[in-house]
């Protein structure tokens, strides 16, 4: 360390303390370590505190047998699967309702949104009922209302209700008729990968062909054709190769097709609808965010109404959506939670309930449940924020 | 050099600071100093622990409560009664928010040794068993494959469930619910064909459906569950003090003396109920209380036996018989070992 003596201070510059760079490094430094003692501290004590106790600790459990069931799973599971296999099976159940959950609430609040808009008066009254009635009610009550008031309120499955197409709607939930592919299934798939891509490849080049030409293409028909004409086309000449399973009501319960859970249903009507209200209002604020002039100019180019609004509405009022867009799918994924409530078997209730009980390791599991809640949110956020850049407006 | 030495100085602090947390309290001095008990006990189960329309709870654990209050405070009613999902309770126990956990929990091998609890007796010897609907037409467990079952989260219901149908090689759906009122609510509205938990508590669930009639309790019970108080490890006082009011409460039992003629038994000449009354011996003390400790628990609530036939057995709506819980000179498990 540079050590200054008193001639040299009075002719070039103050001590190396007394230098405003320097102090701002030292208050960091000293902020830092602070933090880092701090949180070493805090680490430390609990676990003392849990030696003492005789508590155990340490991340070993995972791979213990967890000795319970769990109703709803997307990978094989089972009483012999161990804790660490039974956190995969919450977190995927937390991700499909939550996944669905924003992909119904986003279609459902577009159209609120638009409908709040309308010019027909009953139309865009209703949804302003809609919007005032469920936003202003607390999401807990409206999942005991879809599970304890709707669902639980279905007749038990000797009395189905037949849903069109084999299907049967009971107490015990939705069972569906289930595909069953058999060989010669995987030439439908391919046809259908194949569709998409070649619809993406036409639209660039039709995108082309106007900038040069002017002249337009239906890539909308044509991407029709190619994604669902083209799969049912080689569907049908290679024989059908597709049985469906049929659900059958054999002692308890139905047996076989698929069934969707009366949990799974409450959680994700509560979360779409609650959820759907807010996206409404966002919706609306977006597009009459867009300034009158722009719709005129629109018509005084001569642009039908649908132009006008896929070309000069839509992408103006996207900009305005997509930030609280994103709040809105996070707040929808954070409050998946509450399937614990009603019995769904989701991240919380499976592993920082049943798993955290069985183990009694408290503070390693609600610690893991933090961080997976946390990356997910950040995930969310990071994927939005990429597509608010990509939408936002380019100046030049 | 100097800056050098400040960060040396202050990472010395920082580590004295963080040197362990303090030592503990007493559990029994605590108790004293707050003038109250902190008792974890269950949000509502007919018959263990339920509070009426006045907030006074009743119960069987409930009743254990006040018997340590009796004990260590003088009276059964300073206690603060912790209510407690089978999800929390350990959390409460383990955090100091209770002093003591007497909510109908099973003793198992895994809560003793990795949850940092002890159990220190066992006040009620139950078993898992299934109700299902009459209708139903099921008249044994080994007929319920393919079923759906309503059950609790966070208990050894849950796993013994699980073994059970894998045993016996039957599938099932569960359904996973948190409080007991929920599981009730579904079971009955059809959700599940099965609801399963400890037998005492489908019977006492029982009393609170619309149409008790309707619902047995199949014959087959699955698993030992035996249920006690148990307190927080590492305070061999009080684990001491907790266990000899349930000891105290059974060997009333065996020695006659109950809630009323407890005062005459001061006087009584047999040396067994001399010590304990405590007008021989200094058996009190011993435990960090005083002589009278185990008067006052029977002033309070009665024996053993007297507690049971209160909140489940003859004289209660539940009129579970004594089975397992009997004495042991009468053909149960119940036995305490003597005061001397």
């Amino acid at each position: 360390m540079a050590v200054t003596t008193p001639n040299q201070r009075a002719s070039e510059q103050p001590s190396l303390l007394y230098r405003a760079e320097v102090r701002q490094v030292i208050y960091q430094v000293l902020l830092v370590v602070a933090l880092v003692s701090i949180g070493w501290w805090l680490v430390h004590n609990v676990a003392e505190n849990l030696r003492r106790q005789n508590i155990a600790s340490g991340f070993d459990f995972l791979w213990r047998t967890s000795g319970f069931d769990i109703s709803q799973s997307l990978i094989p599971y089972s009483n012999t699967s161990s804790y660490g296999r039974a956190f995969w099976v919450g977190l995927l159940n937390t991700l499909l309702v939550a996944g669905i959950g924003i992909i119904f609430a986003t279609v459902l609040g577009f159209i609120i949104g638009i409908a709040r808009l309308s010019t027909n008066w009953v139309i865009a009254k209703l949804a302003a009922v809609y919007v005032e009635v469920v936003r202003n009610l607390p999401l807990l009550l409206q999942l005991f209302f879809w599970y304890f008031a709707v669902l639980k309120n279905l007749p038990a499955p000797r009395q189905s209700i037949a849903v069109v197409g084999g299907g049967f709607l009971n107490v015990r939930g939705l069972y569906l008729p289930w595909p069953v592919p058999e060989p010669g299934f995987g030439a439908v798939t391919f046809a259908f990968a194949f569709g998409i891509l070649a619809s993406i490849g036409v639209s660039i080049w039709a995108r082309r062909r106007q900038m040069q030409t002017g002249q337009q293409f239906p890539v909308f028909w044509s991407s029709v054709g190619l994604i669902i004409g083209l799969p049912l086309l080689t569907y049908l000449v290679t024989g059908m190769p597709l049985h469906w399973e049929y659900p059958v009501l054999r002692g308890f319960n139905f047996q076989g097709g698929m069934v969707v859970q009366p949990e799974f249903l409450a959680l994700l009507l509560g979360l779409s609808f609650y959820t759907a209200s807010f996206i409404a209002e966002i919706v609306r604020a977006g597009i009459l965010g867009v300034p009158k002039g722009q719709k005129e100019a629109a018509k005084a180019l001569g642009l039908t109404d649908r132009q006008m609004l896929r070309l000069v509405v839509i992408p103006q009022a996207a900009r305005i959506i997509i930030p609280p867009l994103t709040s809105q799918y996070l707040n929808l994924t954070k409050n998946s939670s509450l399937a614990v409530a009603i019995g769904y078997p989701d991240f919380v209730s499976v592993f920082a309930g049943t798993v955290l009980n069985q183990t009694g390791q408290a503070v390693e599991i609600i610690l893991m449940t933090m961080g997976v809640y946390l990356t997910i949110s950040l995930l969310t956020s990071a994927f939005m924020n990429w597509f608010n850049r990509r939408m936002a407006l380019v100046e030049r | 050099m100097r800056r050098v030495i400040k960060f040396g100085l202050l990472s010395a602090l920082v580590v004295a600071i963080s040197a362990p947390a303090m030592a503990q309290e007493k559990t029994l001095d605590a108790v004293k100093k707050r003038g109250v008990l902190n008792c974890a006990v269950n949000v509502g189960l007919p018959g263990f622990s339920q509070p009426d329309d006045k907030g006074n709870w009743t119960g069987l654990d409930v009743d254990y409560c006040k018997a340590i209050a009796a004990a260590v405070l003088g009276d059964p009613n300073k206690v603060k009664y912790i209510p407690t999902t089978a999800k929390e309770r350990f959390t409460a126990l383990q955090s100091g928010e209770a002093d003591v956990l007497v909510r109908n929990t099973t003793w198992s091998l895994a809560r003793d040794s990795s949850l940092g609890l002890s159990f220190v007796g066992v006040n009620y010897y139950d078993g898992q068993g299934f109700m299902v609907k009459k209708s139903l037409g099921v008249t044994s467990a080994k007929e319920l494959d393919g079923a759906t079952v309503c059950v609790q989260t966070g208990t050894t219901t849950e796993l013994n469930l699980a073994d059970y149908f894998r045993t016996n090689n039957m599938k099932y759906q569960p359904v996973v619910f948190e409080k007991a009122a929920e599981i009730v609510q579904a079971y009955q509205a059809g959700r599940c064909d099965v609801f399963t938990t400890d037998a005492s508590g489908l019977y006492a669930e029982r009393l609170q459906m619309q149409n008790p009639d309707e619902h047995i309790v199949l014959p087959e019970i699955i698993s030992k569950e035996p249920l006690g108080p148990s307190v927080r490890q590492g305070d061999s006082q009080w684990f001491t003090i907790v266990k000899w009011v349930h000891f105290a409460l059974v060997n009333a039992e065996e020695l006659g003396i109950t809630q009323a003629n407890v005062e005459e038994m001061k006087s009584s000449q047999n040396p067994e109920i001399r010590r304990f009354v405590g007008v021989e011996g200094d058996f009190g003390q011993g435990l960090g209380l005083d002589n009278d400790w185990a008067v006052r628990i029977i002033k309070a609530v009665g024996n053993y036996g007297e507690i049971f036939d209160r909140n489940v057995g003859k004289d209660s709506r539940l009129k579970i018989e004594r089975g397992l819980n009997a004495l042991w000179n009468q053909g149960g498990l119940q036995y305490a070992p003597p005061i001397r």
